[in-house]
């Protein structure tokens, strides 16, 4: 019963989780716009989240590690390996930095109400679930 | 990575602008030193930024202070002190309008990191209320 809840909630948390990661990775873009030869990374998050949800959240970074045979494995949801890739530049810069500070920014802000969209449903999903589990 | 990177992200990065604010305070200050500790004439400093953090993600931190290596301004004034058997006085290497230019700069990346700062803030806090009607 528990794990179908978990599951029920499986896709909301993987979102959730990308939606953060990706928020760090924009804020280390907007951190570094003045550092020399960084190169603006980012990465494509419906394949990502694809892929976080198909692998279930059981072999994430954060595995228990087991020393019985008869111990649950289980696993965080913890998005370890993230597939980063380069942002393409719209135009060079003489220091080679390819941080573009009004892409990053409204990629940021785009992000972050997509964080709360994520966060909102979560939060309706489980009111849901908790007035299905009211008596009467 | 942890929950709270994002803060640690962006403080350094505030930390870095910061810095480079003070480095353009001491330039500008300095734009007219004809002696130093040393005696010679103030050189301009510049810092240089590093990317923190493994895989590509992670703040940025000072990594040096470098000094201008441009040739010092020479000036003809010969009833200063310092001035040269010729009558010229060597003078900072400081370009008023590089600085200015560095100043609003770092305060605008500044202000976009606290922004980010302030962002992430709002959202953990909405996080934190997950599940309360």
């Amino acid at each position: 019963m528990i794990d179908r809840l978990a599951a029920t909630l499986n896709f909301d948390r993987e979102a959730l989780n990308l939606r953060h990661e990706r928020q760090e990775v924009l804020a280390g873009n907007i951190a570094n716009a003045d550092t020399p030869n960084y190169k603006a990374r980012d990465f494509d998050f419906s394949r990502e989240l694809a892929r976080a949800v198909k692998k279930g959240g059981a072999e994430g970074g954060l595995a228990l590690s087991t020393t019985s045979s008869r111990h649950l494995a289980a696993g965080g949801s913890g998005a370890g390996s993230l597939d980063l890739l380069y942002r393409v530049p719209d135009q060079p810069s003489l220091d080679g930095n390819t941080v573009n500070m009004d892409v990053e920014r409204s990629r940021f802000a785009d992000n972050t109400v997509r964080y709360q969209a994520a966060l909102t449903i979560l939060n309706g999903r489980i009111q849901g679930l908790k007035s299905a589990m009211q008596p009467e | 990575m942890s929950m709270f990177s994002i803060f640690e992200i962006s403080g350094s990065a505030m930390t870095a602008q910061a810095q480079r604010m003070n480095v353009t305070a001491s330039n500008l200050a300095n734009a007219d030193s004809v002696a130093g500790p040393d005696g010679q004439a103030y050189r301009a400093k510049q810092l240089v930024f590093e990317a923190l953090g493994r895989d590509g993600i992670g703040g940025v931190a000072v990594s040096r202070v470098v000094e201008d290596p441009s040739p010092l301004r020479r000036e003809y004034r010969p009833e200063h002190p310092l001035a040269d058997a010729e009558g010229y006085v060597q003078m900072p290497n400081v370009e008023p309008v590089d600085e200015m230019v560095n100043m609003i700069s770092a305060s605008r990346s500044y202000q976009a990191n606290v922004e980010v700062m302030n962002t992430g803030k709002q959202l953990m806090i909405k996080t934190l209320t997950l599940g309360e009607r």
